[in-house]
């Protein structure tokens, strides 16, 4: 940002500000330990589902397979692939979405951020629609004229597939 | 006329009102005052010479046409009020996204790179105060700063602006994105335009939403899959500290890149559009408001017109009437 003072049109203007100006803090070292709850922010393009909210447990669908994040997970960062998110506030009180694929990434501080596309809970979901898109994919993935088509529909396929496998396992 | 022509006419008409209101002269166009001090009325003004009512009519022509741009600011000025709160919400909501990739990967706006690619974003439509000359400006000295660097516009405002500084860095041009509410989808195909360019760093350039009146010129860095390896190596994140579930390294990296560039973006685009809403808000208001200025002045103008043409009259006819009295 030095180079911004020298190249700056009039002497007047200021440095723009950066994501970092409006972030939260990063990791701090000290914060590093074992805490008895997990932060989770779990956030959405259009919708903020937790933010920093205290949970006892999360399990996301890696794309290498599922896993548990519970406080003091060592730091990991996992792709996440069509599957259910279950928020486990407390003993009791279970909260799952299904997510269509994203990205959570766990931190040294007991904290868990969860970036989705489109997550939704399972209860919302509807099964015959369900089945029904997943008719459609097939129907696209037989009918595909060349790769691109064809890896769409298996997108398709793979998406319905695993909102059935949520459906049942309710 | 087409509805086009009507919106460049009113657009046109409302320019002038503003040009006028921010200098602060005296408004009597030329029109008005012509007959004030006495000499012809220019027949190009479509008012017949030797008429004693011309100034009147003049006056009133020009009243009726700044009560009419005054209507049209008004309805701009609801226009963007209303639209505002829901964009304001929209675009809050999207904020979060952005920070675990900056938690994660951190923000790098001075990596040096080959070449940069800067994306400014900007609106579409115009009557919206200075946030798409403070985009247009920073993105310069961008610029300035990284020579060789390459333009990716959004928008059409800042296009007309820069297609003049630099008719040969700009390589693609986004426009009309906000026609449509924006989704994700459509802020990730223009991720993908922009990603597909190979950029080692691409900088967003944008008015970051504070408040209806103040909006923050923020410029957000995309670093490329190879350019995030180096900086995890040399340890300006602690990316290197972090187990990976998922495909391999390099692979995870350029998806991580990805998703980054379609929150930042989607996120940059809702802030723009939510701050171009807010200063509308406001230019509309104040040229709403030198209008009214404008119309009061005209109406004085008009009375004391028309109160001079009564008085010559009546002493027309006293002076007429004595004559004729002095005579008996």
């Amino acid at each position: 940002m030095e180079k911004f003072d020298v190249a700056k049109t009039s002497p007047t203007m200021d440095r723009p500000s950066t994501p970092t100006t409006f972030a939260s803090a990063p990791v701090e070292e000290s914060a590093k330990g074992t805490a008895d709850k997990l932060k989770l922010n779990f956030y959405l393009p259009h919708e903020v589902a937790h933010d920093e909210e205290e949970v006892d447990m999360v399990l996301v669908p890696a794309t290498t397979g599922d896993f548990g994040i519970l406080p003091g997970h060592v730091p990991t960062v996992s792709q996440l692939r069509p599957g259910v998110v279950s928020v486990h506030l407390n003993d009791k009180d279970v909260k799952k979405y299904f997510v269509s694929s994203g990205f959570a990434f766990v931190h040294a501080d007991s904290t868990a951020d969860i970036c989705a596309i489109e997550a939704v809970p399972v209860e919302q979901l509807d099964g015959d629609a369900v089945r029904k898109g997943l008719a459609e994919h097939q129907a696209k993935f037989t009918n595909a004229k060349d790769d691109f088509e064809k890896a769409n529909a298996q997108i398709g396929i793979d998406v319905c597939n695993a909102m059935v496998a949520a459906l049942d396992a309710k | 006329m087409s509805t086009n022509a009507m919106r460049r006419n009113a657009a046109l008409a409302v320019r002038c009102a503003m040009r006028e209101g921010a200098r602060g002269t005296m408004m009597t166009p030329k029109s008005t005052t012509a007959p004030r001090a006495g000499t012809m009325v220019n027949a190009s003004e479509g008012v017949p010479a030797n008429v004693r009512t011309v100034s009147l009519q003049a006056v009133a022509i020009r009243m009726r046409s700044v009560g009419n741009i005054q209507k049209i600011t008004k309805a701009m000025k609801m226009v963007a009020a209303s639209r505002l709160k829901g964009a304001q919400t929209k675009c809050e909501k999207s904020r979060a996204l952005v920070n675990p990739f900056v938690r994660l990967l951190g923000d790098t706006p001075g990596t040096e790179t080959d070449s940069t690619l800067v994306v400014p974003i900007s609106s579409d439509k115009g009557l919206c105060g200075g946030i798409n000359t403070a985009v247009v400006k920073y993105s310069t000295v961008l610029n300035a700063m990284s020579p060789g660097a390459r333009i990716n516009v959004v928008g059409d405002k800042a296009r007309a602006q820069l297609n003049r500084l630099y008719p040969d860095r700009i390589n693609n041009v986004v426009v009309d994105t906000t026609k449509q509410p924006l989704t994700f989808g459509t802020a990730s195909a223009i991720a993908d335009e922009i990603m597909a360019q190979n950029a080692p760093k691409t900088q967003l350039v944008f008015n970051r939403f504070a408040s209806a009146i103040s909006f923050k010129p923020t410029v957000a860095t995309v670093l490329s899959s190879e350019e995030l390896e180096k900086a995890a190596e040399e340890g300006v994140n602690e990316f290197d500290s972090y187990e990976i579930e998922g495909p391999d390294r390099s692979e995870f990296l350029l998806d991580l890149s990805e998703f980054k560039m379609g929150a930042l973006l989607y996120n940059a685009m809702l802030e723009n559009n939510t701050s171009e809403l807010g200063s509308r808000m406001q230019s509309m208001e104040n040229s709403s408001k030198n209008a009214s200025d404008m119309l009061q002045k005209l109406t004085l103008l008009y009375n004391r017109t028309r109160q001079a043409a009564i008085t010559t009259e009546l002493i027309e006819i006293i002076s007429g009437a004595s004559s004729l009295e002095s005579k008996e």
